[in-house]
């Protein structure tokens, strides 16, 4: 397994500067990482590819000490290491610049690239020596700014490049970038990637995570793809076609397409082309996605597909009501209406679940019968408490259906494993009997047993007659259960598929980008 | 057995008990009357008694602050409403032709309590509608709030002589003291409110995750309107309590630093001041706990000067057993005491 064929080593440093082999790191009910091998040369820039859940941040946690690893062992610049911390990682020279910058932005910018290890002289700063030697670290990165003004005066771009000079500042040998251009422009990007390159020919290591291909195929040199916590392959960038990249990353299992197929088929009892219980005309939202088309029909199935940062979940918020539209139009059962609160949306009818479990889900420290009937709760108001019978009902009635383990509602979810959470979390939302169902990743991180059973409920509940949109990062999973399915790229639709367009091949090509029948003729 | 043994010391009620067990115990070696209960005129009289009265004010402050903290807020303003609630009822009394007509005391008091329910909104809106964070949001009150007071009293203290109104701080009712019975009330209430209706668990539900919560339908701005305008109502009580044992409303010393023992009653009681499961079973013996303390310096004989420093003593021991390191070596020591229990079931 181990064993996959890699690609040669670059000519000029035939020797990975860090390489983990054969690295395992459980989660209590979650294998995140196994058995995975992962290389790094001196003076690449690598990039680490994978959906939600694939065990990229896992794999840059080990790197840097923050985890550690079950199994297996990890080489820096030759020796065995094992970090027991990320000042340690740094030291050694493996440092890490995330997406949000975790710098302070009340000091100036020299005290930040020096923190930790400011140059000192009779015992307190020398301050001097600190602007002299920081203004040599912003040269050598072609950066203009000034030392002494404060970091939270620049821009976050600017702070993210300031964060890299600290990083060469500190002697990096391996500079892990995690999502650096989410938030940055067009120039931005540029400015960042002529700074990457700098340093790569300098001969530093840089791992750059990011879910723009795009930037993957104008940057990196060569790139590992992870999918489920396992090693998917590692290539040379110019050597993979986009197409095949999201197939590795995404997953396609030839075995399963026949029965998928049918299963497509079967669904497809062609729902009357009435009112659409919900119609969205040109829904945007300044910053996130801009005009997006969506019909769903009672009873249908929805998939929303495209990888993450497409733009898939924001459209969901809108239509869940969690993030407001300020523009297009929505309409329920014909009537016009703006979601203005998650609340607005559970009175009519609309429920979401949110991708986030831990974060915007459950409520941990509760139990899985406060967490159950919440929903319901706040929407019959504060002073008509649900009957203690009826909450005890309505907890053993889901525990039951979902298979909910243990299966007590007085347990604290917090102590339950994400599979089990994720059950609760749905109870809640079918607890207030919704006509349009909003699932957000809800097999993310859970094992196979409860993904198995929380497909088969989506399609119970649509053959009861209730609408679901059903997002996940698993293509197979969203088209063996979706009618249709909405393709979304770059923040925008770009396909609305349904019947005979169905296939994996047409999803790849749209979500990969570029035209559909072109690459496909590529492949083929 | 051991597994019984285990289950209690769990609780969260356990060490404040405990505490509250050994300040009974000092107290008693330093005085063996401590526990004795005496009838004079019809009235109970002796230390525990003393305990509940002396007490009271800051148990129902302490409830009240209990909802607010459960919320992840904090409500540094509960001294200065309370000692505004008292400004406003002595001033009433002392404009009145007769304080000691139970029809005026009436107004005096229900005025008192209103001008808190608007205080109490002011709080609520600073943190619920405006966004400011509890701290700083009370802070406002806190401060200003002392000065209102002020103006109210005009600088003066202001003596009253009212019969009706001394009850408040004073009365026996069936042998006990009234405000025993008031402390009683307010925890009722409190526990009525919020337990027998849903709102105990959506101030739990947004203190723990106010994310979750919005995007399950719980509408959190009213929640904490709600939990702040109880905490001002409770001080008001308090308050009331407090100038009616003096018979005087004194602006800048009365229920001084009310706030912070409040907030340690809660804490003691084992409500996490970042919000969410909150125990109002837990805030009276916290309270308890502390106005033991105040009578043990007493009755201990321990010198007034180094009184701060003993209580300064006790709460951090009180802090340390509840702190999560000591819980977790609590944890393995209850996991030892399991695996000894299922070794002896086996060897049985």
């Amino acid at each position: 397994m181990t064993e996959l064929s890699r690609p040669a080593a670059p000519a000029a440093h035939p020797d990975p500067i860090i390489e983990i082999r054969d690295a395992s790191i459980s989660f209590p009910g979650i294998k995140a990482l196994d058995k995975v091998s992962f290389r790094m040369f001196p003076g690449e820039v690598h990039s680490l590819m994978g959906e939600n859940g694939a065990g990229k941040s896992t794999l840059i946690k080990a790197l840097t000490g923050v985890y550690q690893i079950d199994s297996g062992s990890i080489v820096f610049d030759g020796a065995p290491v094992s970090f027991r911390s990320t000042a340690q990682a740094q030291e050694a020279g493996i440092s890490t610049v995330y997406q949000e910058v975790n710098l302070l932005p009340n000091l100036s910018v020299a005290e930040n690239i020096m923190l930790g290890r400011e140059p000192r002289r009779w015992g307190s700063i020398d301050y001097r020596a600190m602007r002299a030697q920081s203004r040599v670290v912003l040269d050598t990165l072609g950066l203009d700014v000034d030392p002494e003004s404060m970091l939270g005066s620049h821009s976050l771009a600017i702070q993210q490049l300031i964060s890299i000079a600290r990083a060469i500042h500190i002697n990096a040998k391996v500079l892990i970038l995690d999502e650096p251009t989410s938030s940055l422009d067009a120039d931005e990007v540029a400015e960042l990637f002529r700074i990457i390159r700098n340093l790569r020919d300098d001969g530093v290591a840089i791992l750059f995570v990011s879910h723009f291909l795009d930037q993957v195929y104008e940057i990196a040199d060569r790139l590992t793809v992870l999918r489920n916590g396992r090693l998917v392959g590692e290539h040379l960038t110019p050597e993979i076609l986009r197409i095949e990249l999201v197939e590795k990353m995404i997953g396609k299992e030839i075995g399963t397409l026949e029965d998928l197929e049918q299963r497509v088929r079967e669904n497809d009892q062609s729902t009357p082309e009435s009112v659409p219980f919900l119609r969205a005309t040109g829904i945007g939202r300044k910053g996130s996605v801009s005009s997006v088309d969506v019909r769903i029909g009672e009873g249908e199935v929805v998939g929303f597909a495209g990888l993450l940062g497409s733009g898939r979940t924001e459209v969901a918020r809108l239509l869940g009501g969690i993030d407001r539209a300020d523009t297009g139009t929505l309409e329920i059962l014909g009537d016009g209406i703006r979601l203005r609160t998650p609340r607005h949306a559970l009175s009519r009818r609309i429920a979401y679940s949110s991708e986030n479990r831990r974060a915007e889900g459950i409520v941990d420290e509760l139990t899985v019968r406060d967490n159950i009937i919440l929903a319901l709760q706040a929407d019959r108001g504060w002073f008509r408490p649900i009957p203690r019978k009826r909450q005890d009902e309505l907890a053993q009635s889901y525990i039951e259906a979902l298979h909910i383990r243990p299966a007590n509602p007085d347990a604290i979810v917090r102590n339950l494993s994400g599979g089990n959470q994720q059950k609760v979390l749905l109870g809640r939302w079918l607890a207030v009997a919704p006509r349009l169902l909003i699932l957000d990743e809800p097999t993310r991180g859970i094992d196979i047993g409860a993904k198995a059973e929380i497909q088969k409920l989506v399609i119970s509940l649509a053959e009861n007659g209730m609408s679901v949109i059903f997002i996940s990062a698993e293509l197979e999973e969203v088209l063996r259960l979706s009618h249709r399915i909405v393709v979304m790229r770059d923040r925008r639709k770009v396909a609305d598929l349904d019947n005979d367009d169905l296939t994996i091949d047409n999803l790849l090509a749209l979500i990969a980008e570029g035209d559909a029948d072109e690459e496909l003729g590529e492949t083929a | 057995m051991s597994a019984l043994l285990a289950r209690i010391v769990s609780s969260r009620l356990f060490w404040p008990l405990v505490m509250l067990a050994v300040l009974f115990l000092i107290n008693v070696i330093a005085f063996p009357g401590f526990f004795s209960i005496t009838v004079r005129d019809g009235n109970l009289y002796g230390s525990l008694i003393d305990i509940l009265r002396n007490g009271a004010p800051m148990m129902i402050v302490a409830i009240g602050m209990t909802l607010v903290i459960a919320t992840r807020g904090i409500d540094l303003s509960v001294g200065a409403v309370a000692a505004i609630a008292g400004s406003v009822a002595c001033s009433i009394l002392l404009g009145a032709p007769d304080p000691a007509d139970p029809g005026t005391v009436a107004i005096a008091i229900l005025t008192a309590v209103l001008i808190a329910l608007v205080l109490g909104t002011w709080n609520g809106f600073l943190v619920a509608v405006v966004g400011i964070q509890p701290i700083i949001a009370t802070l406002i009150l806190m401060t200003a709030g002392r000065g209102a007071a002020m103006l109210i009293t005009e600088g003066q203290i202001l003596t009253v002589n009212s019969a009706p109104f001394k009850v408040l701080g004073a009365g026996f009712v069936w042998g006990v003291p009234v405000a025993i019975y008031l402390a009683a009330g307010v925890f009722l209430i409190a526990v009525l409110f919020t337990r027998r209706t849903a709102l105990g668990m959506l101030i739990e539900a947004v203190g723990i995750n106010p994310e979750a919560s919005r995007q399950a339908g719980v509408r959190a701005r009213g929640l904490l309107f709600l939990v702040y305008i109880f905490a001002a109502l409770c001080a008001a009580v308090g308050g009331l309590i407090l100038t009616a044992n003096t018979m005087a409303a004194d602006a800048n010393n009365v229920a001084l630093f009310i706030e912070l023992d409040a907030i340690l009653a809660v804490v003691i009681g084992g409500t996490s001041l970042a919000g969410g499961r909150y125990s109002l079973v837990g805030t009276v013996v916290g309270a308890l706990v502390i106005q033991t303390l105040v009578t043990t310096v007493y009755t201990v004989g321990i010198p007034p000067i180094i009184t701060m420093v003993f209580k300064a003593v006790v709460v951090t021991l009180v802090c340390l057993l509840q702190s999560p390191t000591t819980n977790e070596a609590l944890a393995a020591f209850r996991r030892r005491l399991a695996l000894r229990a299922g070794k002896e079931a086996v060897s049985v």
